[in-house]
């Protein structure tokens, strides 16, 4: 059961680092947002481990890191939207200038 | 149970001044968007009235208010505490979303199409955001509750930032977005590594458990990193003067007075409540640096602006700066002194800033511009606005009688009983400085106007009058005896 910990643990710290990595070298906002995905994922798996070990310790498991990470998933999931959506707004704005009159209209032909 | 029939009956002031907003913000939404401004207010009012009535039953009683959710005790179940430093904060928050929303009330009142019906409902859903994450940011008592408030202070903030949807203002919100976002990402990580070797986030059991491991270090740090990015303390503030400059003068107001004491008053949490003691000295010195040099550096910056708005940003990140000054200072017999003076500069700076990012509001609708050396004959269109500007001024480079005047020699009197001459000459060089800025501004818009001088466009006198309002409420800090404040110790714990 350790080991398994161990690989997770291991697995959740590459993944951090991975994201960390691509979050401070990388300029596009959406390979950094992507990056941020990556971290959040790492961060969930490291959540999943604390689980892990509860219930080495002699519980059945430990319900309450799957609560945060539930919820953690949500909010990574709007931070995610709200910016690929500002990116998307800012990506229009700068390529046809003219439709810029048209904001509602490419919104709904977006969505 | 009667101990717990009592709790409770106040406990629901907890609930209310949270679930109050939430509700504001909902029936903003499905309310037709001429109505939303009426909605928006009385929500607003009615969260005051509840912040105020909170306050007053802490102070009654000199006991922090408890309430447990579905009445799960923590570590499981999620708890609401209201001490005396959070309902301070909490009335604070409260009076400057109120003064924000009866300043932006009408202002969205321009041509009835459809986006700007668009953006004025989306502007008061986005108020009350910030009124429900403040709240519970100042009342949550797990680290986990306290990162869902601060995810909910930044998504309302960054798209108060895009709200004039300029590709200038879209950079800017998408930058403070990515940096606050690795911000929240390094505090999960923390909140992470502290559930795997604690097994419990609530404040309350952590702060008898930590202990001074590597992982707790580590943990601490990490969350104290990325709570610095959001509170936009040097070096990491790169994102906070391009937000503001294009932000709408209310968005600017809020972002400054309230959204960054928010991370603040986390770190102040962690290090008063977690921090076990060998760390705790050593990040307090840490803090205090990086605090002088935000005050030093973004000073100077802010002098050598030529934009109003940038200028004022520059010395958000200045005055924040004073508040980071508080952790070396509470380890001698000063604390409570330091304490005081903290949050004296954070309550008077919330109020000073909110009226100077107004102020410059009104400024920039009556000039057509906000650029500083082009401001001759301000004071002869709005003279309200610029006594206000003045009064906000002299708060913030410490003149008496202002709370700015107060906080500073409290934090300096702190600081000269500890001998920490490093602290209180920065605070002072800081003071001459700001003073710089200030009459920069000021020398410039009493000059009478030029030969041909007429306003872009005359600015109703309420708006004239909330901008006055915030300047007094800041200067009105400054009656206040210049001894430590009783209430905010009450129930906080790692207070002395």
């Amino acid at each position: 059961m350790s080991d398994v910990t161990t690989l997770y643990g291991l697995c959740a710290s590459g993944l951090i680092a991975i994201g960390i990595y691509g979050f401070s070298l990388q300029s596009e906002p959406l390979r950094r947002i992507i990056s941020f995905n990556l971290i959040g994922t790492g961060v969930f798996l490291l959540f999943g481990v604390a689980a892990r070990r509860a219930a080495a310790a002699g519980f059945l498991a430990d319900p309450v890191p799957h609560a945060m990470v539930i919820t953690g998933i949500v909010v990574a999931f709007a931070a995610t939207a709200l910016t690929v959506a500002l990116i998307l707004r800012l990506a229009e704005l700068n390529t046809d200038p003219e439709e810029n009159i048209q904001p509602e209209a490419r919104d709904e032909k977006s969505a | 149970m009667t101990a717990g029939a009592a709790t409770i009956d106040s406990g629901a002031l907890l609930v209310v001044s949270i679930m109050l907003p939430v509700t504001g913000m909902l029936a903003v939404i499905v309310s037709p968007a001429r109505r939303s401004e009426q909605v928006a207010l009385v929500i607003l009012a009615a969260s005051l009235l509840t912040a105020v009535a909170t306050a007053a039953e802490v102070l009654r009683t000199g006991e922090p208010i408890e309430y447990l959710l579905g009445n799960w005790r923590p570590p499981l179940g999620v708890a609401l505490r209201a001490d005396g430093l959070s309902v301070t904060l909490m009335v604070m928050a409260s009076i400057v979303l109120s003064c924000v929303g009866l300043y932006a009330s009408g202002s969205y009142l321009a041509p009835p199409d459809a986006h700007h019906s668009r953006s004025r409902t989306v502007f008061w859903t986005l108020l009350l955001g910030l009124s429900v994450a403040l709240n519970t940011a100042f009342l949550a008592q797990d680290l986990f509750t306290l990162f869902v408030a601060l995810e909910l202070l930044t998504f309302s903030a960054v798209a108060l930032v895009a709200l004039d949807g300029r590709p200038t203002s879209l950079e800017a919100a998408l930058r403070y977005l990515l940096l606050a976002l690795a911000g929240s990402v390094f505090y999960l990580v923390g909140t992470a590594v502290l559930y795997g070797a604690y097994g419990r986030l609530d404040l309350s059991g952590l702060r008898q458990i930590s202990r001074d491991d590597l992982a707790t270090t580590f943990a601490l740090s990490l969350m104290m990193t990325g709570l610095l990015v959001k509170t936009a303390l040097f070096p990491m503030h790169l994102w906070l003067p391009p937000a503001h400059a294009g932000a709408p003068a209310a968005a600017s107001a809020l972002l400054s007075a309230l959204v960054v004491k928010a991370p603040f008053f986390l770190i102040v949490l962690l290090w008063t409540g977690i921090a076990p003691r060998p760390f705790s000295v050593i990040a307090g010195q840490v803090l205090a640096i990086l605090g002088m040099a935000s005050i030093v550096f973004c000073s100077v910056m802010a002098l050598r602006q030529s934009r109003l708005k940038l200028m004022i940003a520059y010395s958000t990140v200045a005055q924040v700066g004073y508040l980071f000054l508080v952790f070396p200072l509470t380890i001698g017999g000063t604390a409570n002194l330091a304490w005081s003076g903290c949050v004296l500069q954070l309550v008077s700076h919330a109020f000073a800033k909110a009226s100077m990012f107004l102020a410059a509001g009104v400024i920039a609708e009556v000039m057509g511009h906000d650029r500083i050396s082009n401001l001759k004959g301000t004071f002869h269109a709005v003279p309200i606005t610029l006594t206000a500007f003045a009064l906000a001024g002299l708060s913030l480079i410490g003149l008496p009688i202002s709370g700015g005047f107060s906080a500073k020699y409290m934090l300096l009197t702190a600081a000269t009983e500890i001998g920490a001459w490093w602290i209180a000459g920065t605070i002072l060089v800081g003071g001459l400085l700001a003073a710089g800025y200030v009459f920069k501004v000021l020398g410039q818009a009493l000059a009478p106007p030029a030969e041909g001088f007429a306003a872009a466009r005359s600015i109703p006198l309420h708006r004239e009058l909330v901008v006055l309002v915030l300047a007094s409420a800041a200067i009105a800090m400054g009656f206040l005896p210049l001894d430590p404040l009783p209430f905010i110790t009450i129930g906080r714990m790692g207070l002395p």
